[in-house]
């Protein structure tokens, strides 16, 4: 029911790049217990969003017990020492409202979205699970099932997903980022209520969340229930330090070739380590930004749609994509799904050529002037939706990066020059890559 | 139990809020040539939504040319003015700004967003689609094949099966009979003429609504109203009749191969506009209505399992109403449900609904009411829906009163009125076990 959404996390990417410009500035606050609160104040409609984001994610699972944040996450909906176990969804549908959880490597966020006069309640009861968790008064098996079949049914039962899963394992040597957010099967297998109630006593704390209010509230009631809630919940003291295995330096290019007799269109995919998102130093990141907009950005006029599928009718599409936003590494995509009789070598080799020719002819300037003005029009359009601010800020501040780095983070991405988007394309090494091949089965 | 404390607790809460927090602020602005459009002004973003309905839609598409309406609507894109179809996608883009069409039963509606600071611009490429289509014969084929592909497939889908056999039942020799984008049949048969007709009659500058919300001022709005309505003839093909669902009473059962029944069941609904058009939609809420746990799916799916989901919805178009339900179930276990069915529509009847269910319901519909205005694309749509559905201009900001002041009379007067367990006509996709047909 609660899924560990990765594709989501992914939609952030142009969320997390383009701050509010023109909306209420955010205010930021900080509870005695160490809790930062973060309101939006958006008065066009009488809603709320309440998210609470944790600094503890999927890249936290102690070894061998891969999935535990995203385990915990859905028992998080169990009993606790005062409410019985349903009664969280019950509250919140009764009154009108929505609410979800997701999990990524870097953070667990919980969220309700509901009139905006039923905030204290979903207050009350965020702040009521953060500490009073009783999963011994839960039946926490059958939730076990649930994220097995999980598994099952949306990674598993796809192959672009389990393809995705061993692309990610292959690229990173080192680091927790090769580790499925949901967890290997036979691991997932292992887990228990006590061993996520470890990792909870651990992880969840005050002072290890943000919460952020977005919609028709006044700061200085938001920080007034905050601090009612959320404000006598002790802080932990001993929180551990987010200090994860690191990448060693990648010498040797990887590829992998998957066979499953599901896969309709065979295809290409390639992915590289790149420089992430960092507190007071994104440049790097926007010219990552920018590359991959320009590259695979508009399924009419990008450089590689434009080459691959229309002038040469190699492919059938062909795409980009640049992820920034996590603690410890970024990654960059390509990749080209064939037309009918082209093989996934030529393809390949077709996609180099391409990405060849541009670093040697560098950026189409009326090109660029296109996507620094889909650059800005989506800073515009994400301010119309409450939830994806509310989205933006939670995704920046659980990754260490300040509401200045936030503000920022547009002016960087239009100030790209022509120069950047071609050296961070160099920058591309096909040392720290993996380059995969999906095919049907074989004949 | 702790649930009822903490519900309760929260009712308590509701009612203690005197107001809503916010009131929503709609203008009602008149333009130079008289056409009426709603706005909220919402300065601090700098962009716009327009949300622009025409009303009929493909209610106007003549007998024997079902999905001509719909078909020209997807042609409109399709090349415009002097750019052909790439040409006018990449104008779009180069703007930022968006202009699509989609044509509905009763209306076709044309959505623009806009930044502020080249408006003008995306607003001239939707008048260039609206009014300058090139509706050449070569998109005419391409999307027609396209259409007709979908058509097929959606031919072999068990649910449009049983939602077409119920229109056609119910709404026979009204143009609510047939689908909205048409047969593969009618479709494979329009001509070039026929497009060129179906814009000619969907698009009059007299039946138009229009919705805004964003960073605009009344005239500034007010002007590009009259400039869409200025390319427009008036209308010259009727609107059609009003007509109430009239299936006979009974089974229409359409043989469907695999181990699900698909069923479609209804009776006669309520116009829109009747007095008692709110207790009847709270009653709906409470019987079978999606958005909270329902009498029917505690009846049908809880207590016996026998579906994942059954659903009923008061269907009051424009022109034309029924009170309509749906939900499949084993074939084994058709006949059952059925006449559970019909059992709760008796219970409904007779005054089963009671004073806890209709709090419940009010503080559920109350608190998911204001998070549909999310934002200005949201809000403009709402606005031109409201219009084409004729509400008051403060309709928004008592709606949560009306829900309020419903009372268990009202709903046990409405239900006694709307429920007729003996007139529910049930249309039966599949293989249902010891179920026939009733009605040749």
């Amino acid at each position: 029911m609660f899924v560990a959404k990765r594709l989501i996390a992914a939609s952030f990417v142009w969320a997390a790049s383009v701050l509010a410009a023109a909306a209420e500035d955010p205010q930021l606050f900080t509870l005695d217990n160490g809790m930062q609160v973060v309101v939006v104040e958006d008065h066009r409609a009488p809603v709320v969003v309440q998210m609470v984001w944790y600094r503890v994610g999927a890249a936290d699972d102690p070894a061998g017990h891969s999935g535990i944040a995203h385990f915990l996450e859905h028992l998080m909906f169990k009993a606790t020492d005062s409410m019985e176990e349903g009664e969280f969804d019950a509250v919140v549908q009764a009154n009108g409202g929505s609410h979800n959880a997701f999990t990524s490597w870097d953070y667990t966020a919980y969220h309700q979205r509901v009139a905006a006069d039923r905030l204290p309640i979903m207050m009350q009861m965020e702040a009521d699970r953060m500490v009073n968790l009783r999963l011994d008064r839960s039946d926490w098996l059958p939730e076990r099932d649930v994220i097995l079949r999980e598994r099952g049914q949306t990674l598993e039962s796809n192959p672009d997903r389990v393809f995705a899963e061993q692309m990610r394992a292959a690229l990173y040597q080192n680091s927790p980022y090769g580790r499925p957010i949901i967890g290997w099967r036979h691991e997932m297998e292992q887990l228990t209520g006590d061993i996520a109630t470890d990792f909870y006593r651990v992880h969840y704390a005050p002072n290890n969340a943000v919460l952020v209010v977005a919609g028709d509230v006044e700061a200085d009631e938001v920080l007034a229930l905050a601090n009612q809630y959320y404000g006598p919940i002790p802080a932990v003291t001993d929180l551990p330090t987010r200090s994860r295995p690191q990448e060693p330096p990648q010498l040797a290019e990887r590829r992998l070739i998957m066979r499953d007799a599901r896969v309709g269109q065979p295809y290409v995919n390639r992915l590289y380590l790149a420089p992430n998102r960092r507190p007071g130093d994104q440049r790097e990141a926007a010219a990552f930004q920018v590359l991959a907009a320009i590259l695979g950005g508009s399924s009419q006029t990008s450089v590689l749609e434009r080459r691959l599928t229309y002038d040469e009718g190699i492919a059938i599409s062909a795409w980009a994509g640049y992820s920034g936003a996590a603690l410890d590494s970024g990654t960059f995509s390509l990749g080209i799904m064939p037309a009918e009789g082209v093989t996934l070598e030529a393809a390949e080799a077709a996609l180099d050529r391409v990405l060849a020719d541009f670093i040697e002819t560098g950026v189409d300037m009326d090109q660029l002037e296109r996507v620094r003005m889909q650059i800005r029009a989506a800073a515009v359009y994400e301010q119309d939706d409450t939830a994806d601010r509310a989205n933006t800020l939670g995704l920046n501040l659980v990754l260490g990066l300040s509401l200045q780095d936030s503000e920022e983070w547009l002016d960087i991405l239009e100030s790209v020059t022509p120069e950047e988007v071609i050296a961070a394309a160099r920058r591309l090494d096909r040392r720290a890559s993996v380059t995969g091949w999906l095919m049907g089965a074989e004949e | 139990m702790r649930l009822n404390r903490l519900m309760g607790a929260t009712l308590a809460l509701a009612l203690s809020v005197a107001a809503p927090a916010q009131a929503i602020d709609i203008e009602a602005v008149t333009s130079p040539a008289g056409h009426q459009a709603w706005l909220v002004e919402e300065h601090s973003i700098p962009f716009v939504s327009i949300e622009v309905i025409f009303t009929g839609g493909a209610s106007l598409d003549p007998e024997g040319k079902a999905g001509a309406v719909s078909l020209m609507t997807s042609l409109l894109t399709e090349g415009a003015g002097d750019l052909d179809a790439q040409g006018y996608a990449a104008a779009l883009e180069a703007l930022a700004g968006s202009v699509s069409f989609s044509a509905g039963r009763d209306s076709v509606s044309m959505t623009i967003r806009a930044l502020t600071e080249n408006r003008d611009q995306v607003v001239d490429l939707a008048l260039m689609a609206l009014t300058d289509a090139q509706f050449s014969h070569m998109s005419l084929d391409r999307v027609r094949a396209q259409t007709i592909a979908s058509l097929e497939r959606a031919a072999r889908n068990p649910s449009t099966i049983a939602q077409e056999t119920y229109s056609r039942l119910g709404y026979a020799g009204h143009p609510y009979a047939t689908p909205v984008d048409g047969t593969a049949a009618t479709v494979g048969a329009l001509t070039l003429d026929d497009v060129l007709a179906a814009h000619r009659a969907a698009f009059t500058s007299d039946r138009i609504v229009v919705g805004a919300a964003g960073d605009i001022t009344g005239p500034e709005l007010a002007a590009i109203i009259d400039r869409i309505a200025e390319g427009l003839p008036t209308a010259d093909r009727p609107l059609p009749d009003y007509r109430v669902f009239d299936a006979a009473p009974g089974v229409t059962v359409v043989p469907f191969d695999g181990p699900q029944s698909i069923i479609q069941f209804g009776h006669a609904g309520m116009d829109a506009d009747d007095p008692d058009f709110m207790p009847a939609f709270v009653m709906n809420e409470i019987f079978g209505g999606g958005g909270f746990n329902s009498r029917l799916m505690a009846e049908i799916r809880e207590a016996r399992g026998l579906t994942y989901g059954i659903y009923t919805s008061l269907a009051s178009s424009r022109f034309g109403d029924s009170y309509v339900g749906r939900f499949s179930t084993g074939n084994e276990t058709a006949a059952e449900a059925i006449a559970l069915v019909r059992e709760q529509f008796r219970w409904l009847a007779e005054g089963g609904i009671t004073q806890e269910d209709l709090e419940r319901i009010q503080t559920y519909m109350t608190g998911a009411y204001p998070l549909r205005f999310d934002g200005n694309e949201s809000i403009a749509r709402i606005l031109a829906s409201m219009q084409f559905q004729n509400y008051p201009l403060n309709y928004v900001n008592i709606r949560n009163d009306l829900v309020r002041a419903v009372t268990l009379e009202d709903i046990q007067r409405v239900a006694q009125r709307l429920a007729q367990p003996e007139a529910l006509h049930f249309v039966v996709v599949g293989q249902p076990e010891g179920v026939e047909s009733t009605t040749p």
